[in-house]
């Protein structure tokens, strides 16, 4: 029953991949090579059109191979199954934190927990900047500090940023759309 | 009824416009939930966001389940959660079904690269309303660099930044405690 099957697969990727969307990847590598459903080749196709489109990477990566695996269905399936962990261990947390959230030491946690949450986030869109904004592997052929900066990008950076700053009410979803418009009229990715 | 209907509807837009994975999530979570509905604080998001980290699963999935949870039980859990993936579910399946080689075509390249610009802009000022939360003295300055920077330089695994940076939370507080007895 290969429903059945795509549910228990992916309800296992989402119970032991810990950290995110990405941290699924080894074990989808892992399904591949166990079940033939789709090649390494694909999963890396998979990756990319996670990537460029919207949603969390990991539930669009279940749903794609759910699909072409089992059509539909098998996107439902997969994707449930991907999730179902996920909910009962926040659910059975989130009860815990309801009851302990004013205990002394759960404070203390946090407070230890909120400066290092800030920091990860800063570091993943550090890791953002450094691919839209500069443009490492071209420096590293040319070695001129020129190439270093993705001139358009940081242009588009400043003008997002002061429009931000101007219209603080505006939804963010405003710019995304802004950015996609500039993106495909200044050809950022240079195709 | 209409309260799930909104947490169903407000989630599917917030996983509609997440580019590029959990974190990308944080400043439209910001604007929806926190600034637009109030259905939580910045403080609890970072809260969230760190026990994702720690816990299986899709960061976003988690997230929603937290809020959902906290505004209607379990129930209020199950909704958010399904509604976060909703958008994915649908765009994922027409994409599979329809266009090949979507990631390969100039204007979907042209759009997401110029996407991503606005994401770490966003993401940046997020950051900084996170920060006045959270950076609140020496301490918890040191927590943030170290963080930073070794998740930057390193590949060591978010899950231990955040077990360390836990226990450290309360053996600081404890000493602090002790010095002033």
């Amino acid at each position: 029953m290969i429903y059945w099957q795509l549910f228990y697969e992916f309800f296992k990727t989402g119970l032991f991949a810990v950290g995110g969307g990405l941290a699924t990847l080894p074990f989808l590598y892992g399904i591949s090579d166990k079940t033939g459903w789709f090649t390494h080749g694909q999963l890396a196709d998979m990756v990319a059109i996670s990537e460029s489109t919207p949603g969390p990477i990991g539930v669009n990566m279940a749903t794609y191979v759910g699909f072409t695996t089992g059509g539909i269905p098998g996107a439902v399936i997969a994707t449930l199954g991907l999730i179902t962990p996920s909910i009962l261990v926040i659910l059975i947390i989130a009860g815990f934190l309801k009851a302990f959230r004013d205990n002394r030491y759960v404070q203390y946690v946090f407070y230890g927990l909120r400066p290092a949450s800030t920091g990860l986030i800063a570091a993943a869109g550090f890791s953002i900047a450094v691919i839209s904004l500069f443009q490492m592997d071209l420096f590293r052929q040319t070695g001129s500090w020129l190439d270093l900066f993705s001139w358009k990008g940081i242009l588009l950076a400043a003008v997002i940023y002061f429009l931000i700053k101007k219209f603080p009410k505006v939804h963010p979803a405003a710019f995304i759309g802004l950015s996609a418009v500039a993106g495909v009229a200044f050809r950022f990715a240079g195709v | 009824m209409k309260e799930l209907w909104d947490l169903f509807v407000t989630f599917a837009r917030i996983g509609g416009l997440t580019f590029g994975g959990g974190y990308a999530m944080l400043p439209i979570l910001q604007r929806e939930v926190v600034e637009r509905r109030k259905w939580a604080t910045e403080e609890e998001l970072m809260d969230y966001y760190a026990i994702g980290q720690c816990t299986p699963g899709v960061i976003a999935v988690n997230t929603a389940t937290f809020i959902g949870q906290r505004l209607r039980g379990v129930v209020g859990g199950v909704v958010a959660t399904l509604g976060v993936v909703f958008p994915s579910l649908i765009i994922i399946t027409l994409i599979a079904a329809f266009i090949q080689n979507f990631s390969d075509m100039a204007v979907v390249k042209n759009a997401f690269a110029g996407v991503r610009v606005c994401v770490c802009v966003l993401v940046f000022n997020a950051v900084v309303k996170l920060w006045k939360k959270s950076v609140t003295d020496k301490r918890s300055l040191m927590i943030f660099l170290l963080v930073f920077l070794l998740s930057v330089f390193t590949s060591v695994s978010p899950l231990i930044f955040v077990l360390l940076s836990g226990a450290a939370g309360v053996l600081l507080k404890v000493w602090e405690g002790r010095r002033k007895e």
